[in-house]
C-alpha cells in the first residue's frame, strides 16, 4: 500500500467514530422499541432487538389512537405541502417572468417577514382562530401553512433562470398561460419541485409549537403533539409506548431520505445556496 | 381559462396607439391586454391573500397587542407598560442569559464539527466518504420533538445509555437533566447532534466549488495543510460560514422545541428560554399583551444580532 492511503487511515477513522455517534442513538431507538417496557432501562443497554415490539405498539395505540394520529399528520402534511407548492409556484412565476406594477414592493414585503421570529404570529393566530371557530381544526394548522415566504423566493430564482424562449415558443403555438405553466414550466422545473416538496414536507411532519397550541382534543393530535403530550404526562412512564412513537415520527422520514437522498439534501440545503 | 388568450401582445402592442382603433380586431386586442395585465396579479393571489391574513395581519396585530393589556373584550391600551415589565421581569431576563449561554457554547462547537466534518468528507484520502456524508445528514431529518424526547432517554441519570458509555470509559455519571448547567448543556448537545451534519454537508457544497488548482498551487509554493486551510478553504466559504452562522444565531434564539420535550425549562428555569417563556405567558396565562411585547423583543434581538454579524463577517465583500 502506498503511503498517501495510509496517510487516510487516522482521518477515516475520525470520521467514522463522528459518524457512528451522529446515528448511535438511532440504534439504540430501534433496538428500545423491540424490547419489554422492563427492560429498555437495563444496565449495560441492549444492543441487538428482542421481542416486545408488537405490544409496545399495541399499548401507544391504546393511548394515542395511533391510526388517527398518524392520519392526522399526513393528511396535514400531505395537505399543506401540496397546497404551499402550488402557492409558491404560481407566485414565484408572476415574480419571475412578468413585469407588473408593484412587483418589487409586493416580492420585498414578502422576504422581509423572513426575519420575524415564527413566535410572533403565535398569538395573534390564535386569535384568530378562536374568533373564526377554528380552533382545534385541521384547517387551523393548514392555512397559515400555504404562503411560505421561502418556497416563493426559491421558486422565484429558479424560474427567472428559465429562458423565455421556451415560454414563447409555448405561446405562439396558442398555449393559454396555465397551459404553458402546466406543460412547460412544470415538467422542466419538476427537481426543484420535488426538492421543495420535501423541505415543505419534513417541516409541516415535524412542525410542533403551532398545532400544540391550536389543536386541543387528542383526537385531532398530530404525531408531534401526540407525543410531547404522552411523554409529558408523568404519571404515565410507559416508555415501550412513548420510544415506539418516537420511532414512528423518525422511521417514515428516515426511509424516505435513504430513497431519495439527493433530493433531500437539495431540499434541505436550499437556503444555503446562493440567491 | 381558454387557449386564444394571445398573449404574443409585445409583438403588436405598437398598433394599439393613442387613436383606439374601432373594430372587433380590436377589441379582442384590448381584452388580450387586460388579461395580460391581470394575469400576474392572478397568478399571486393565492399567496398575497394567505400572506396577508395569516403573516402580514398577526405580524401587525401582534406589534399593536404589545401595547395593550388584558384579553379579550377586556383588552385596553398599556402604552408602553408590557414592555416596561420586561425590563423588571426577573424571570424574562433569566430567560435570556439562558438562550445566550447555549447560543454561545452552541453556534462555534457546532460550526467548528461541521467545518471539521466537511473538511474530512471532502479530503480524497478518505475512504468511504459517501457513507460519513449520509451518516452524519441523517439526524437532520428527525422532527425535534422525536429528538428530545429521545434524548431525555438517552440522558437519564441513572439508568441512561449516555452515562453508561461515560462509565465504560471511566467517567463519572452527569446528572444532565437535572442540574442547572448540565440541562443547558444537554439542550447544546441535543442541538449539535441534530444540526451539525446539516451544516457539514452545506459547507462540503462549498468546499467543493473551490477550484483544486488553488490547493495545487499553494502545495507548489510550499504552504502546509494548516496554511491551505486559512488561506483558501477559510476565505472560500466566508459567504456560507456567513449563512450558517446567521441561521443558526437566529434559530437558537427562538430556541423552544427541543427545551420543551427535554426539561421542560428545568430545573427550576435553568433551561427556560426565551420563547419558551413567551408561550407561558401567551397560553398558560392568557397574557397575550405581555407575551407580544415578548415576541417583539425577540423580533428585535434577532434583527440586531443578524445586522452585526453580516456586519462584522461581511464586510471584505464590499
Amino acid at each position: 500500500m502506498n503511503p498517501k492511503n495510509l496517510r487516510g487511515w487516522p482521518l477515516t477513522f475520525l470520521l467514522a467514530g463522528l459518524t457512528g455517534l451522529s446515528v448511535a442513538p438511532f440504534y439504540w431507538l430501534l433496538v428500545s422499541v423491540t424490547r419489554k417496557d422492563t427492560e429498555i432501562f437495563d444496565w449495560p443497554p441492549h444492543l441487538l432487538p428482542g421481542g416486545g415490539l408488537g405490544d409496545n405498539l399495541h399499548r401507544l395505540d391504546q393511548r394515542i389512537g395511533l391510526l388517527r394520529v398518524l392520519g392526522n399528520s399526513l393528511l396535514v402534511a400531505g395537505v399543506q405541502t401540496l397546497g404551499a407548492l402550488v402557492v409558491a409556484l404560481l407566485a414565484g412565476y408572476a415574480f419571475a417572468k412578468f413585469r407588473f406594477r408593484g412587483r418589487t414592493l409586493l416580492f420585498a414585503l414578502l422576504l422581509s417577514t423572513l426575519v420575524v421570529p415564527e413566535q410572533v404570529v403565535l398569538v395573534p393566530l390564535f386569535r384568530m382562530m378562536t374568533d373564526f371557530g377554528l380552533l382545534d381544526s385541521y384547517r387551523a394548522i393548514i392555512l397559515p401553512g400555504l404562503c411560505v415566504p421561502f418556497a416563493v423566493f426559491l421558486m422565484r430564482q429558479s424560474l427567472s433562470s428559465l429562458p423565455d424562449e421556451l415560454l414563447d415558443a409555448a405561446r405562439v403555438d396558442g398555449a393559454g398561460e396555465f397551459r404553458v405553466l402546466w406543460n412547460v414550466v412544470v415538467p422542466v422545473m419538476r427537481p426543484v419541485l420535488a426538492a421543495l416538496s420535501i423541505f415543505l414536507f419534513l417541516g409541516s411532519w415535524n412542525q410542533f409549537v403551532w398545532p400544540l397550541i391550536a389543536l386541543r382534543s387528542p383526537d385531532m393530535h398530530t404525531l408531534p403533539v401526540a407525543l410531547a403530550t404522552l411523554y409529558g404526562n408523568q404519571s404515565t412512564t410507559d416508555y415501550g409506548a412513548i420510544l415506539s412513537g418516537t420511532a414512528l415520527s423518525t422511521l417514515p422520514m428516515m426511509v424516505l431520505f435513504l430513497v431519495l437522498q439527493r433530493q433531500f439534501i437539495s431540499g434541505l440545503l436550499a437556503g444555503a445556496t446562493k440567491g | 381559462m381558454t387557449a386564444t388568450t394571445a398573449v404574443t401582445a409585445p409583438a403588436v402592442s405598437g398598433a394599439a396607439g393613442p387613436a383606439r382603433p374601432a373594430g372587433p380586431a380590436a377589441r379582442a386586442h384590448r381584452r388580450a391586454r387586460l388579461r395580460r395585465t391581470a394575469l400576474p396579479y392572478l397568478l399571486l393571489a393565492p399567496a398575497l391573500i394567505t400572506f396577508g391574513v395569516f403573516k402580514a395581519y398577526p405580524i401587525v396585530d401582534s406589534l399593536l397587542l404589545s401595547f395593550t393589556t388584558g384579553s379579550g373584550p377586556a383588552a385596553r391600551p398599556a402604552g408602553l407598560a408590557n414592555y416596561r415589565r420586561l425590563l423588571d421581569d426577573p424571570l424574562f431576563w433569566t430567560a435570556l442569559r439562558n438562550t445566550g449561554e447555549i447560543l454561545v457554547v452552541q453556534v462555534p462547537l457546532m460550526l467548528g464539527l461541521a467545518l471539521l466534518l466537511a473538511v474530512g468528507i471532502n479530503s480524497t484520502l478518505v475512504r468511504w466518504r459517501a457513507v460519513w456524508r449520509l451518516g452524519v445528514f441523517m439526524p437532520a431529518v428527525t422532527g425535534l420533538v422525536a429528538t428530545g424526547v429521545m434524548f431525555a432517554f438517552l440522558l437519564k441519570r441513572d439508568d441512561g445509555a449516555v452515562n453508561w458509555l461515560l462509565h465504560a470509559v471511566g467517567l463519572p455519571s452527569v446528572d444532565w437533566l437535572g442540574q442547572p448547567f448540565w440541562a443547558r448543556m444537554s439542550v447544546v448537545l441535543v442541538l449539535t447532534w441534530h444540526y451539525t451534519g446539516y451544516n457539514a454537508v452545506i459547507y462540503l457544497a462549498g468546499l467543493q466549488s473551490v477550484p483544486k488548482e488553488l490547493y495545487e498551487a499553494a502545495m507548489v509554493d510550499g504552504a502546509g495543510a494548516v496554511r491551505r486551510f486559512t488561506a483558501i478553504t477559510v476565505p472560500a466559504l466566508r459567504p456560507v460560514l456567513l449563512f450558517t452562522v446567521v441561521l443558526s444565531t437566529i434559530g437558537t434564539l427562538q430556541l423552544f422545541d427541543e427545551p420543551y420535550v427535554l426539561t421542560g425549562g428545568g430545573p427550576d428555569n435553568a433551561s427556560l428560554t426565551v420563547s419558551m417563556y413567551l408561550y407561558q405567558n401567551g397560553f398558560r396565562y392568557f397574557d397575550f399583551g405581555y407575551a407580544s411585547a415578548i415576541a417583539y423583543a425577540l423580533t428585535l434581538l434577532v434583527a440586531v444580532l443578524g445586522a452585526v454579524q453580516m456586519r462584522l463577517m461581511g464586510e471584505k465583500d464590499g
